[in-house]
């Protein structure tokens, strides 16, 4: 999927100054979120850091994550890994049915002291495909790469492991608790997505080096502490489905020229930084090129996009700002205003006539209960 | 693959069945995708058990399905006697009382002398538990009273949900489930995730559960439709038993569907017709709009569609010979019961319109995905479930029931949608929960939704 | 659809507008509120909760070091010293009995205490939040190396009671406000908005001078009005939290303990103003709720409270093991069935005690409602072996109707009542005509008891919504599970891992 010079040069040109997001499995996955968002669709494909230009109009995110949280993932992780993986080789033992005659455990977090992606990357490359590496069972944050839109994502899963059978499985380490046998299924459905992204990655690379790129199993494995303490409980997710969604996006994102065309060369939400790196773009200016590109605002936006608060207001008026249902409930029908003035008895355009007969009478009824005209 | 040969590979599969039927520790279960023989299967199997002197009680889930089996089994097998517990308020069916060794009945001690009861699971349900333990009682023969049987064959076990089953689970030693896996899934209007992951969810399907505590039980799949068309069994096959798989019965040469009369001019209804009668599939395509559930004029088009057909004299042709389509055997489908209502009064209104079809069009079936599951038909029209839609949800998504619209027919099949479904399917946020411990399901909604429109798209027939 | 007007119309008007007549849910005299923190990133690690009946008068309690376990169970001993006795004042003079049967069983001769308690909380997430606080804590042991006071596990049964009550949709035993405000309320945002109260509560009452929308811009920024919880906002955890803990556990190391003692104090103080807003919205939302007439329904669906009550606080009085972590095949099964029966009685009593829950009924053409314009109470129906008295009322509407001759309806005024529909006209002025027959709710004799038949002026409605009232379904017993859902299951005995639940 190599994007034409023409189309990397145009998102460069969209994107500004400014260095192209850094992709990870998670902001990977959150791709996927709106796939009928133009506005998400072309910020996304050129890299433009989402929350920054939402703060510089005025709009910053909701979004934020508490220290705590991370510094209690780190630990369970540290814990998991600690002293060559004991604790996690004995847990994936019982459910990969990994071998434990000839466990191999290769970390790369850095390969002779240097952290270089691009290094670790090969390092990787080389130990999953050569053939000379040893006893093989264990790889700890391996570096992957993947193609998105026009640029490379590096990507690091906690960990792979390979079984005898010559199958690799991914391993993502959680700290979300898996209490009864359950957890939250918002968070499990966010650790499968990224799992995907792994595996669409390692199946990449493992085609890249000639292998067979469905040695890498869909079957991932997630790793979470059980109920409230910090013993940790391994459990296997399928991500068949994940891949499907994840290898749509990626498709979509290659055809972005579609898009790019319906817009003038000359957009940008470039920031114009200083050397201090303040903002120099009149704030109305950029909001007015936002506004150009059209979206698609639903409240669940505001879960995952960083302009979501901006395009809230846009949508201000429409009944899709409502909520999908509630859209539906009014037969489709795009703004408030329409609404209520068809519920009021205004004559409806040939195409609403049966809608407007619904609403008005919703409006008598209420009337007639509430005594209040809408 | 020829008619002979498809029965060859059918009969191959049945005799396995039945051979497992024999030595079977707990049970077998059969996937019977649409058409597939699975009320012959269940027929050759009681009759099987009942020769050998097991007695069988059969479960199905309707008393529509139970009075269907009732009459086959007797049809097919004079000799037997054969018990219909029912309600006390049943009143047996035409083709259940016509046969003469059939007994009906209220109460089970009537059957003690009868090698095979026919109830539906509800029925079942209500006999009391004897409170005996699973190794209490031993198959003493006809005699014993006792309300356990050694067999027992559930019907549509698919569509069961499990806690039906383990309603009625300790009347029998083992059992033979017969069911289509493609088809809906039972449902709950109770919205819990308290027993995702268990292997007794009881808003399972009585299948899933069944073959989780006990995977050791064989899984048979017939191979053969004998309803669907060439034109449609690959698919429906491709789309909705990704894992399985199925081929037709017949070859294209085997099925056709022609006209008593032509039309003075061809309107887009009479092209429509045409197309799906010549290649067994059309896609009536309305201009595009977001339309209210009851979108009157999808459902209008549905109405005249079966009207035209049935005023220019469908006729068809297949290996059972030639036949008029009569309105009986031409079915509209829908996602919604609202949608069906609305079908209704519109093909009532057509009635009025078309004098000389009288009250024929008023027997067109018209009804929900869920009420024709199991059902056949020689035309099927169905109101796509997406359109008219902003958005799609899990419910319009469901494989199942786009699964059960397009699988009734045996001839043609036209979809009606307003135009955007491809579009709808491509702005689909896809932001499902993943719960620990739950098989994923396949085939996967979307996927069968996009195979299904990418398959259609070459039959589009636009309304204007 | 009526619900999607209003909040269009709520959008436009700038205020949330009602969608119910009569509140559906019971509301204490005493509630009793809770509002909770938790620290991010554990499995249920409290920071603090607001807890009392006595809105000028709410009891904080904060973890001084959260992520320590032992003080997480002080904490909860500290919050069963309050709760614990909040509950038992209900399980006054021995009402009980000494039938326990199952909980919500049909075959209940006790009689149940005259009043149960009610816990509120603000929105769906911190009554998961207490439904794990139950979990982590009904199966401690009050012996041996990891021993909680005993209140502990006492706290955690009664909490898990109440969290499966509030899966139970008639129950009122916990109610989160979001979700009861927004059941009686439409704002001109959307449903994902309204899970936040702040939100919610500025659309249904919003400052004067303020718009909805405005007033609820204001309520989202978390300084202004923290979040409800139990989950923190990320920058105070980050900005106020995190140092004050480290400062504190630091002073805790170094001995300093006036040092500790103030980083104490800061935390006390920072962890209260995070909770005391969302604590004045609670009793707001309580006043607002007061504020509407109760449906016909709510005590008689508060009495099934009453008795789930009376029979857990026999069952815990005589000793019985706490509920189970998952449920057995049976059980599921059991409750599966009881959660379907209680939320279709649920749906008819909320449409036969509100015509705007009626309402929906009659745009999807379950229901119509009209004026009766004949009325022939004394008709009798001589045709078949004895005469029956057979009153026949004709009633003109101006909704859709879709039944068809021979359709059974009931009118909410008298459910006793059947009504057959016998004949459905068009007059052609966008009314119809609906002739019904009616039997039953006239006694025995051949003359109707005056107003046991709707006379000619009276507003009518009439619906195909009834409840089936199914007989609770049988299912084996427990020991008798069968092989298709894997056979009996193994006793569910508490061990000691259970008790210890690794402390690491």
């Amino acid at each position: 999927m190599n994007q034409p010079p023409e189309t990397t040069a145009r998102l460069d040109r969209l994107r500004g100054r400014a260095m192209p997001v850094n992709h990870n499995a998670r902001t990977i996955s959150a791709l996927a979120a709106n796939p009928g968002c133009p506005r998400r669709a072309l910020l996304d494909a050129a890299g433009v850091n989402k929350q920054r230009i939402a703060a510089h109009i005025g709009y910053p995110a909701p979004f934020g994550q508490s220290r705590f949280a991370i510094t209690r993932g780190n630990a369970f992780e540290a814990r998991l890994t600690d002293n060559g993986a004991a604790e996690l080789l004995t847990l994936l033992r019982d459910i990969l049915e990994l071998d434990m005659t000839e466990v191999g455990y290769t970390d790369f977090h850095a390969v002779a002291g240097n952290t270089s992606r691009e290094l670790r990357h090969a390092a990787t490359r080389n130990a999953l495909t050569g053939q000379d590496y040893g006893p093989r069972t264990l790889f700890d944050h391996p570096m992957l790469r993947l193609r998105v839109g026009g640029r490379h994502a590096y990507l690091e899963p906690d960990l792979i492991a390979l079984r005898l059978d010559g199958s690799f499985h991914v391993i993502e380490i959680k700290s979300f608790p898996v209490i009864d046998g359950q957890a939250d299924p918002a968070k499990v459905a966010a650790a499968a997505i990224q799992s995907a992204v792994y595996v669409h990655a390692l199946r990449d690379l493992i085609a890249e080096a000639g292998g067979d790129p469905s040695q890498v199993s869909h079957e991932t494995i997630l790793i979470a502490p059980k109920d409230f303490a910090s013993h940790p409980v391994a459990a296997s997710l399928d991500v068949r489905k994940q891949l499907g969604v994840l290898n749509r996006q990626l498709t979509r994102m290659t055809r972005i020229d579609d898009l790019l065309a319906q817009y003038p060369e000359s957009l940008t939400f470039d920031l114009d930084p200083d050397a201090d790196g303040t903002p120099r773009r009149d704030p109305g200016d950029l909001a007015q090129a936002i506004a150009l590109v059209t979206a698609n605002y639903s409240p669940e936006c505001l879960a995952t996009c960083e302009l979501c608060f901006a395009c809230r207001d846009e949508a201000h008026g429409s009944t899709g700002a409502l909520g999908k249902s509630v859209r539906e409930d009014l037969g489709g029908i795009e703004y408030t205003a329409q609404a209520l003035s068809l519920a009021r008895g205004q004559l409806p355009p040939a195409d609403r006539a049966e809608i407007a007969v619904q609403l008005l009478r919703a409006a008598q009824i209420r009337e007639q209960l509430l005594g209040e005209v809408s | 693959m020829t008619i002979a040969d498809a029965a060859a590979s059918a009969r191959a599969v049945t005799e396995a069945i039945l051979g497992d039927l024999a030595k079977a520790e707990r049970g077998v279960v059969v996937d019977s995708p649409p058409g597939a023989g699975k009320s012959t299967l269940v027929v050759a199997a009681a009759a099987s058990l009942a020769e050998r002197g097991e007695r069988v009680i059969v479960v199905g889930q309707t008393n529509e399905q139970v009075d269907d089996l009732i009459d086959r089994l007797a049809s097919e097998h004079g000799v037997l006697r054969i018990g219909r517990l029912s309600a006390q308020d049943y009143i047996p069916a035409d083709r259940v009382a016509v046969h003469q060794n059939v007994t009906v009945s209220s109460t089970i001690a009537d059957f003690s002398e009868h090698p095979l009861v026919i109830a539906t699971a509800a029925k079942w349900a209500m006999l009391s538990n004897t409170g005996l333990s699973n190794t209490g009682l031993s198959n003493t023969g006809l005699a014993d009273h006792g309300t356990r049987w050694p067999w027992a064959i559930v019907d549509e076990a698919y569509q069961m949900r499990s806690d039906a089953l383990l309603r009625i689970a300790h009347l029998f030693d083992k059992a033979l489930f017969v069911g289509d896996p493609g088809q809906l899934d039972p449902f709950s209007t109770v919205e819990t995730e308290r027993w995702l992951g268990l292997n007794w969810d009881p808003m399972s399907s009585a299948v899933a559960v069944l073959l989780v505590n006990n995977p050791d039980i064989p899984v048979h799949t017939l191979p053969v439709s004998w309803r669907l068309p060439a034109t449609a069994a690959p698919v429906v096959s491709s789309a909705f038993y990704p894992f399985s798989g199925f081929t037709a019965a017949t070859e294209l040469k085997d099925r056709g569907m022609t006209w008593n009369t032509r039309p003075f001019g061809m309107t887009s209804v009479d092209l429509a017709l045409q197309t799906a009668a010549d290649s067994g599939w059309a896609l009536f395509e309305l201009p595009h709009r977001h339309a209210l559930r009851t979108d009157s004029e999808a459902v209008d088009a549905c109405a005249e569609l079966a009207a035209r057909a049935l005023l220019r004299g469908a006729v068809t042709t297949s290996e059972r010979g030639q036949h008029g389509v009569t309105a009986t055997r031409i079915a509209i489908g829908v996602a919604h019961r609202d949608q069906a209502a609305a079908v209704r009064r519109a093909l009532r209104a057509r009635a009025l319109a078309y004098p000389v079809l009288g009250s024929s069009l008023t027997s067109v079936v018209a009804d929900t995905a869920n009420r024709l599951q199991g059902r056949e038909f020689d035309l099927m029209i169905m109101l796509h479930p997406l359109s008219g839609r902003r958005d799609a949800t899990a419910f319009h998504l469901e494989a199942g029931r786009l699964c059960v619209l397009a699988s009734r027919h045996r001839h043609a099949c036209v979809v009606v949608a307003r135009a955007g479904i491809p579009e709808l399917l491509d702005a689909h946020p896809s932001a499902e929960p993943v719960h620990l411990g739950v098989p994923v399901k396949f085939p996967d909604g979307w996927e069968a939704h996009h195979s299904f429109m990418a398959h259609l798209s070459n039959f589009r027939v636009p309304s204007e | 659809m009526l619900t999607a007007l209003a909040r269009a119309a709520a959008a436009t008007g700038g205020r949330a507008l009602p969608i119910k007549t009569v509140r559906h849910v019971h509301l204490a005299a005493r509630p009793l509120v809770l509002v909770a923190a938790q620290l991010a990133g554990e499995a249920c690690a409290p920071l603090a909760v607001l807890v009392g009946e006595d809105r000028d008068k709410p009891r904080l309690l904060v973890v001084h070091e959260p992520r320590d376990r032992t003080q997480r169970f002080e904490f909860a001993a500290d919050l069963a010293a309050i709760v614990l006795p909040a509950i038992e004042r209900y399980c006054g003079d021995d009402h009980g009995g000494d039938d326990v049967g199952d909980v919500g069983g049909s075959a209940d001769r006790s009689q149940p205490y005259p009043d149960a308690p009610q816990l509120l909380v603000p929105n769906q997430p911190t009554a998961s939040f207490l439904r794990l606080l139950g979990r982590s804590t009904r199966f401690r042991g009050t012996e041996g190396e990891h021993a909680v006071h005993p209140s502990v596990p006492l706290l955690g049964r009664w909490l898990t009671y109440f969290s499966e009550r509030g899966e139970v949709s008639p129950s009122s035993q916990l109610l989160p406000m979001t979700s009861v405000l927004a059941d009686h309320w439409a704002t001109g945002q959307s449903a994902t908005e309204d899970a936040n109260l702040s939100t919610l509560l500025a659309w249904i009452s919003p400052p004067d001078g303020m718009t909805g929308r405005d007033a609820a811009r204001a309520a989202e920024d978390p300084v202004r009005c923290p979040p409800a919880g139990p989950v923190t906002d990320p920058t105070f955890d980050n900005e106020v939290l995190e140092p004050i803990l480290r400062a504190a556990h630091e002073a805790a190391l170094t001995g300093d303990t006036a040092r500790r003692r103030r980083a104490l104090a800061d935390l006390e103080r920072a962890l209260r103003g995070q909770l005391e807003p969302t604590w004045a919205l609670m009793w707001q939302a309580v006043d607002l709720l007061n504020g509407l007439s109760p449906a016909a329904h709510v005590e008689q669906r508060w009495l099934s409270d009453r008795r789930s009550f009376t029979n857990q606080a026999a069952w815990i009085r005589d000793g019985g093991a706490p509920q189970a972590r998952r449920d057995s095949a049976v059980a599921a099964a059991r409750r599966l069935a009881r959660l379907e029966r209680e939320q279709q009685r649920l749906a008819v009593e909320r449409a036969y005690d509100d015509p705007l829950v009626m309402a929906e009924y009659r745009m999807t053409g379950e229901a119509f409602a009209g004026d009766v314009v004949e009325s022939d109470p004394a008709r009798v129906d001589t045709t078949g072996k004895r005469p029956v008295l057979r009153p026949q009322i004709t009633v003109a509407t101006t909704d859709e109707v879709l039944f068809e001759p021979g359709a059974v309806l009931k009118s909410p005024l008298r459910p006793a009542q059947q009504a057959t529909v016998k004949d459905v006209v068009l007059t052609g002025r966008g009314t119809t005509q609906v002739v019904l027959e009616l039997k039953g709710g006239m006694g025995r004799s051949l003359t109707p008891p005056p107003g046991s038949v709707p006379a000619v002026g009276d507003n009518v409605t009439y619906t195909s919504l009834k409840d089936d009232y199914q007989p609770a379904p049988k299912f084996p017993e427990i020991q008798d599970t069968p092989w298709t859902h894997g056979g009996p299951p193994p006793q569910d005995v508490p061990t000691d891992e259970d008790a210890r639940e690794d402390w690491s």
